[in-house]
């Protein structure tokens, strides 16, 4: 579970630039819930999810990841329980290493002077089997010759090898073309629905943020301004989400890329 | 030149050649893997060379090899704290240790700038003892190097399979991906200039004992004869796996001898090494740099031709 209480984070504090990205926000996830999170450019979705895997340090408030008080936790401490996933494909896996030599590192197994093992290597194999990309029969090479479909896919086991107690997805198939992305999606929900992942999922597709998941909440000015979920949340249309958009935020939704898959 | 000349040449290319790739096999891990150009290494070199030499006159070669890794050791541990802990830019970090060593080097070597160890047992002179009478007496010098070399690529080899390893190589190539898989990109830079700075100082050693003297300038200059040697390797044995490259690194300090002797016999002064170096990682560096702006050059040339006369 996640408990986030009245976190706030100023960026800039004290100049001509100052802004509030986090406005006393609070938040609960439950075990196995899987939240859509959607806003405008700049609603502070990308920071919530800086705040919760700690690439800084809010300024007030808790984050609480089951018993375990992440508050002050450094980034690389906390990766071992959260998983995330950028839309940078690049950016999650290592191009100059093998694709086994990346999901070695991931899984973690063995002390540091262990090698990977051929228990590891045929674990590493079944695991990319299922992706249907063929990357299994790649394992020695470079992970840079990958296209960035197969790297996020990558980057996705990597980030689930050991299931972590939290999943954040940031828009992580907005830069893939839209067969990769369809494809991505598709391993994401059959990973999570396996593995039971507690998950947050930041998109700019309406459609995908009430299709997908238990629970969609709406962001904007580093506040949470709707939470729907359960029975009310399945009557949604896209329509309904853009009214309470604007009867929350008391202006017209602006994400340029949202407006553009609502056609 | 006679055929005997030649060999000799080749041979004291290899020796040097071998004890030099030592300082590149450590580049080869700084550099290449962990995306860290050393600049300490100069001064890390003469460390190795000096307390190597202090030790081995005090009447321990062995001991003395030890004592060299770990003075190196040290200094990549200092290095790396400078660029990890205290927020200093990696580059000045070295800088700034390569200062702080000249004068260390010259309290180490008893305020003088000059050791001799003509009448000092060193690893080599064992060598020829253990060796004399066998048809490799005359090869001793070598031996001891490769055997040196050897030992370091297959430690390389094995190590950078390891988990550690991994995260060593990672570090250099995506810092990102070494945090969100729990592990401290601080950590692995520490790490990995602490190994390498011991490979630095055991070739300052060996350089040391094999010439019997030490000066205070063994050292200058290093990091670039040792970056072009470095360079010329990924040119022949760039790709592939880590035994091949680190064999390549080899490869290039061997050939930038072989260059740098043949050269010599051409009277070229002794005193051009250091430029000669110089040249060299300028052209390994920026020739790729340079030829991938070729098209933009060549369709500048061609906009600026074709202006006034329609294109067709």
């Amino acid at each position: 579970m996640l408990t986030i209480s009245h976190i706030s984070k100023t960026f800039n504090p004290g100049t001509v630039n100052a802004k509030k990205a986090l406005d006393d926000l609070s938040l609960t996830v439950r075990d196995g819930e899987f939240v859509t999170i959607i806003g405008a450019n700049g609603a502070g979705k990308s920071t919530l999810f800086n705040a919760i895997s700690g690439s800084f340090i809010t300024d007030s408030g808790s984050i609480l990841l089951d018993d375990l008080d992440v508050t002050l936790l450094p980034e690389y401490k906390r990766a071992r329980q959260i998983g995330r996933l950028f839309q940078d494909p690049l950016r999650g896996s290592a191009p100059g290493m093998s694709i086994e030599e990346n999901l070695a590192l991931a899984a973690g197994r063995g002390g540091w002077l262990g090698h990977i093992s051929r228990a590891d290597r045929e674990d590493f194999r079944d695991r990319l089997r299922p992706l249907g990309m063929g990357l299994e029969d790649r394992m020695q090479q470079p992970v840079g010759l990958l296209s960035g479909g197969q790297r996020q896919a990558l980057t996705l086991m990597m980030a689930t090898v050991n299931p972590p107690k939290l999943l954040l997805l940031d828009e992580h198939t907005a830069a893939l073309d839209p067969a990769s992305a369809e494809k991505v999606l598709a391993i994401t929900r059959r990973i999570v629905e396996e593995e039971g992942l507690t998950c947050l999922m930041v998109t700019h597709n309406m459609q995908s943020a009430l299709d997908l998941g238990s629970r969609t909440i709406m962001m904007d000015r580093g506040r949470i301004i709707f939470d729907v979920a359960g029975e009310q949340r399945a009557g949604l249309t896209i329509t309904d989400l853009l009214e309470q958009f604007k009867r929350a935020a008391g202006k017209a939704l602006d994400n340029d890329r949202m407006l553009l898959g609502v056609e | 030149m006679n055929v005997s000349a030649v060999l000799s040449l080749g041979q004291t290319a290899l020796e040097l050649g071998l004890i030099s790739s030592l300082t590149v096999l450590a580049l080869f891990l700084s550099y290449s893997m962990l995306n860290v150009c050393d600049l300490s290494t100069d001064g890390c070199f003469t460390l190795g060379a000096a307390v190597g030499a202090v030790v081995a006159i005090a009447g321990h070669p062995y001991l003395a090899i030890l004592a060299a890794m770990l003075a190196g050791m040290l200094s990549g541990c200092i290095t790396a704290l400078l660029q990890t802990k205290m927020g200093i830019d990696s580059l000045l970090a070295g800088i700034i240790v390569n200062t702080g060593l000249y004068s260390i080097n010259i309290a180490v070597m008893g305020n003088s700038s000059l050791l001799n160890m003509n009448k000092t047992e060193t690893v080599f002179t064992r060598a020829k003892e253990l060796l004399a009478g066998t048809a490799l007496a005359e090869q001793y010098r070598m031996l001891v190097a490769l055997l040196a070399v050897a030992l370091v690529v297959v430690f390389l080899s094995l190590f950078l399979r390891t988990r550690l390893g991994l995260a060593i190589r990672a570090t250099g190539n995506n810092p990102d991906m070494v945090r969100s898989s729990s592990i401290n990109p601080a950590f692995t830079t520490i790490v990995g200039l602490c190994i390498s700075n011991a490979f630095t100082g055991l070739s300052g050693c060996l350089l040391a004992q094999s010439q019997k003297s030490v000066n205070i300038d063994i050292g200058t200059g290093m990091v670039t004869i040792a970056l072009a040697s470095l360079l010329i390797g990924n040119a022949f044995l760039g790709r592939g796996k880590i035994p091949v490259r680190a064999v390549g690194a080899v490869l290039g300090a061997f050939l930038f001898r072989l260059v740098y002797t043949i050269a010599l016999r051409f009277h070229m002064p002794a005193f051009m090494l250091k430029l000669v170096s110089s040249v060299i990682v300028i052209i390994a560096i920026a020739g790729p740099y340079l030829k991938s702006r070729m098209p933009l050059l060549k369709r500048r040339l061609r906009h600026e031709r074709g202006r006034g006369e329609p294109e067709c």
